[in-house]
């Protein structure tokens, strides 16, 4: 048995890390929390110098075709750094729905350009309140342009190429979506920033009045294909949340060993000590289900339904409790805007609501699990 | 990254299965099956005849204590192999649990302190299973802290008389042996006068009492000892140097990986599924999936962590603390499915006995057995303190005991 990733791909890992490291410390991270830029320009022009928007994107699209595990390494690194660029948005969401999607000549066109970081793709799928369903997505398309408002849409205002779940049907079912690929810049499209949870990560209000848009898949697959890129974004994203956990675990820890009170490091009383370890159990078991999801997305296997929404359960539950732990082991100076701990803590809370939020997840675990047990 | 065995690993395998395919003892396969959680039942039939007997027959076909040097009755087999032996043997395991303590740390503790001579007169006769040990340490007064136990043995002539009371002695009663951790010196510091020994459990002076638990069950024991004598040549270690002999003990304990301490989820996911509410089968019901959802990522979680324990071992690597969320997730996790399961059958599930519905039973079993499993072997607050000590570096404790002499500890909190 061997559930580890290979040497090349913790190399891989190790070379991200020095890398973000050196470019992306969390002043840098700040800089944009505080700033007006809406993301690190310098930071993703660097990512791509690496090539590591291509890792998984075919040779023939202009990728390195490394494969999906090479990504996962990556997106540890991202996660760990808090890297406020649109890396999830443009590769774990756009590139794979035109992966999965895309006739050959919308991958000609849009991959190359994705891999090269030339240009920045999103996922425009969320309206209004409560979670992406068949029902809630009243967005329509009809005759080649879309008419509707889409929010939150990570990376919206400064995307190049957008992709957007709308509604070709009435049927009251999920074959009532399609997908369709918009040029933002183009007539009929306004384009909000709005603001988040965490400002280090950019989101757009869109509204498409009558905006040309062309078919991304076969009309009526959207839903479908919408799942597939869910899945393959949760255990990709699963792996930047691991990342961010062990992170905020490590700074307080490392908080617990230089603070005094009473006389002693306060990682000395057992309260710290064993709110800690309960960070490191969330964190260790995090970690074990994102491989699962790795090797299920890696090798394309059946159970990756199951397996995305086991590495998103575990990753989110993790990630949450150690960063909010993390606030609390480090006191007053942990709910200061000078202190670290609230980047950790506002990313945990967006990324766990980025794909659709924990209870969603949850009863699609339970429901796919389900469907494997009667299978 | 994948699941597949090594071209070696695969052969081990190959020939483990085929050999326990031709030999396992299948006429307690269902029985074994549906033992309930911690305890074996065979439908009436002698536990400990079927265990020796299973015992004897993988030891003469060289597939007992297989981490164990040949000489003393092993194969010598890596850690990798001895984890693959344990999912080949699957549900005859269970079989060898009355030989766990002995084989997994007394053996071992045998090993680095015991004579030559002693070795070869006791460890094969304890892989074979002909002789069961049991392991002496935990007293009414030092559980979590081993330390402070107060059995004292004093030295007379080339003897050592010991006095004083054992508890929670997993196995006493069908042991035939035992090492045992004494007080020989109280005026020093608590860690340094301490001393192990192993002795005849039939040597005069020996009382063991079973302990019934929770559970009904009676696996633990109050052993007493009274004017027991053990000759100076079955000490182990240095006078003194028991604390360092135990480490050896404790540290063979975290070895034991691999197979997986059960969480009870797969029951609980099957009885969600059938369970039916006034609003259809339970499963479909929100709150339950959100629970089953956090169980079933705990449980998914330590499977794969065990993956990865076991892909590191196969590389050459020694297992470490970081081992101890096994049983601190399962036992804590099980403790939780079984309230959830009670809690969906209503007043039913308080049925218990003769009278119970057959589909609760094992969740009553997991609810008084895991109560156990979070306190033996390490309680989950001393995993935690192993955890955030070893594995995330935090200071230890302060020990206000540390430089006390024995001795002059208090002994009351009030």
């Amino acid at each position: 048995m061997n559930f580890e990733f290979s040497e090349d791909q913790i190399a891989l890992r190790d070379q991200a890390r020095r890398f973000l490291a050196d470019k992306c410390p969390t002043k840098a991270v700040r800089a944009i929390l505080d700033g007006a830029d809406r993301y690190d320009r310098a930071l993703w022009k660097g990512l791509a110098d690496l090539g590591f928007m291509g890792v998984a994107i075919p040779e023939a699209y202009g990728g390195l075709g490394a494969g999906h595990l090479e990504l996962c390494v990556i997106a540890e690194e991202l996660g760990r750094a808090l890297a406020p660029v649109p890396f999830a948005s443009s590769i774990y969401l756009a590139a794979e729905a035109l992966m999965i999607a895309g006739s050959e000549a919308q991958k000609q066109k849009y991959l190359p350009k994705l891999a090269s970081g030339e240009a920045i793709g999103a996922l425009a799928f969320s309206e209004g309140a409560g979670n992406p369903s068949p029902k809630n997505i009243r967005a329509v398309a009809a005759g080649g342009r879309i008419t509707g408002e889409k929010n939150p849409v990570a990376d919206g205002d400064i995307c190049d190429i957008l992709i957007v779940a709308a509604r070709t049907g009435t049927a009251g079912n999920e074959s009532d979506i399609s997908l369709f690929i918009v040029d933002p810049a183009s007539a009929g499209v306004t384009r909000t920033p709005v603001e988040t949870l965490d400002p280090t990560r950019a989101h757009a209000k869109i509204t498409f009045a009558n905006a040309a848009a062309e078919p991304l898949g076969a009309t009526g697959q959207g839903w479908s294909i919408l799942q597939q890129v869910l899945d393959r974004a949760a255990v990709l994203t699963a792996f930047e949340q691991v990342g961010g956990a062990d992170r905020a675990l490590e700074m307080g820890r490392d908080y617990a060993l230089e603070r005094m009170a009473f006389g002693r490091p306060i990682g000395s009383f057992q309260a710290i000590k064993h709110m800690l370890a309960d960070m490191y159990v969330a964190a260790t078991l995090a970690r074990s289900n994102a491989y699962y999801g790795a090797w299920a997305l890696s090798t394309g296997a059946a159970e990756l339904p199951r397996a995305a929404a086991t590495a998103r359960v575990s990753a989110t539950q993790a990630f949450q409790l150690c960063s909010k732990n993390n606030i609390q082991t480090h006191g007053g100076m942990g709910f200061t805007w000078e202190f670290d701990c609230h980047m950790f803590y506002r990313r945990s809370n967006l990324l766990a609501l980025s794909l659709g939020s924990l209870s969603q997840w949850e009863d699609k675990l339970i429901e796919r699990m389900r469907a494997s047990n009667a299978a | 990254m994948n699941f597949d065995d090594t071209p070696q690993e695969a052969a081990f395998r190959a020939e483990a299965r085929a050999w326990i395919a031709a030999n396992a003892p299948r006429e307690y396969e269902a029985d074994l099956k549906t033992s309930p959680f911690g305890s074996v039942k065979l439908g009436g039939r002698d536990v400990l005849a079927a265990s020796k007997a299973w015992q004897k027959k993988k030891f003469e076909a060289g597939w007992a204590c297989l981490h164990w040097p040949k000489a003393y009755g092993g194969r010598g087999a890596s850690p990798i192999e001895r984890v693959i032996w344990q999912q080949e043997e699957g549900v005859f395991g269970k079989l060898s649990q009355v030989f766990i303590i002995g084989h997994g740390m007394c053996g071992p503790t045998l090993m680095p302190y015991a004579s030559e001579e002693q070795k070869r007169r006791f460890l094969p006769a304890m892989a074979s299973g002909e002789e069961i040990w049991c392991q002496l340490f935990s007293e009414p007064a030092a559980g979590s802290d081993l330390a402070g136990l107060r059995t004292r043995a004093e030295k007379q002539g080339d003897e050592w008389v010991i006095n004083g009371q054992k508890i929670w002695t997993s196995g006493a009663q069908h042991s035939d042996y035992a090492i045992l951790i004494t007080r020989t010196d109280p005026n020093v510091a608590k860690h340094k006068g301490l001393t192990m020994f192993f002795l005849s459990m039939k040597s005069p002076g020996v009382e063991v009492r079973p302990i019934k638990q929770i559970n009904g069950d009676s696996s633990f024991n109050e052993v007493y000892f009274t004017d027991v004598r053990i000759p100076d040549s079955q000490r182990l270690g240095a006078v003194g140097d028991g604390w360092n002999v135990s480490l050896t003990t404790l540290m063979n304990e975290r070895l034991s990986i691999g197979a997986g301490m059960p969480t009870g989820f797969q029951e609980l996911f099957d009885f969600c599924l059938n369970a039916q509410t006034p609003d259809g089968p339970a499963i479909e019901d929100r709150a339950v999936r959100s629970k089953l959802a956090t169980y079933a990522v705990r449980a998914s979680g330590l499977k794969y962590t065990g993956y990865r324990a076991i892909s590191a071992l196969s590389r050459g690597a020694t297992p470490g603390p970081e081992n101890s969320i096994g049983k601190l997730v399962a036992g804590a996790t099980m403790q939780d499915i079984a309230a959830m399961a009670l809690d969906l059958q209503g007043p039913s599930g308080m049925l218990a006995g003769k009278d119970r519905l057959s589909q609760d039973a094992q969740f009553q079993a997991m609810l008084m057995r895991s109560a156990a499993t979070r306190i033996e072997g390490g309680t989950d607050e001393i995993l935690r303190n192993i955890i955030a000590e070893r594995v995330l570096g935090l200071p230890a404790d302060i020990r206000v005991d540390k430089d006390v002499p024995f001795n002059k500890i208090p002994t009351r909190g009030r």
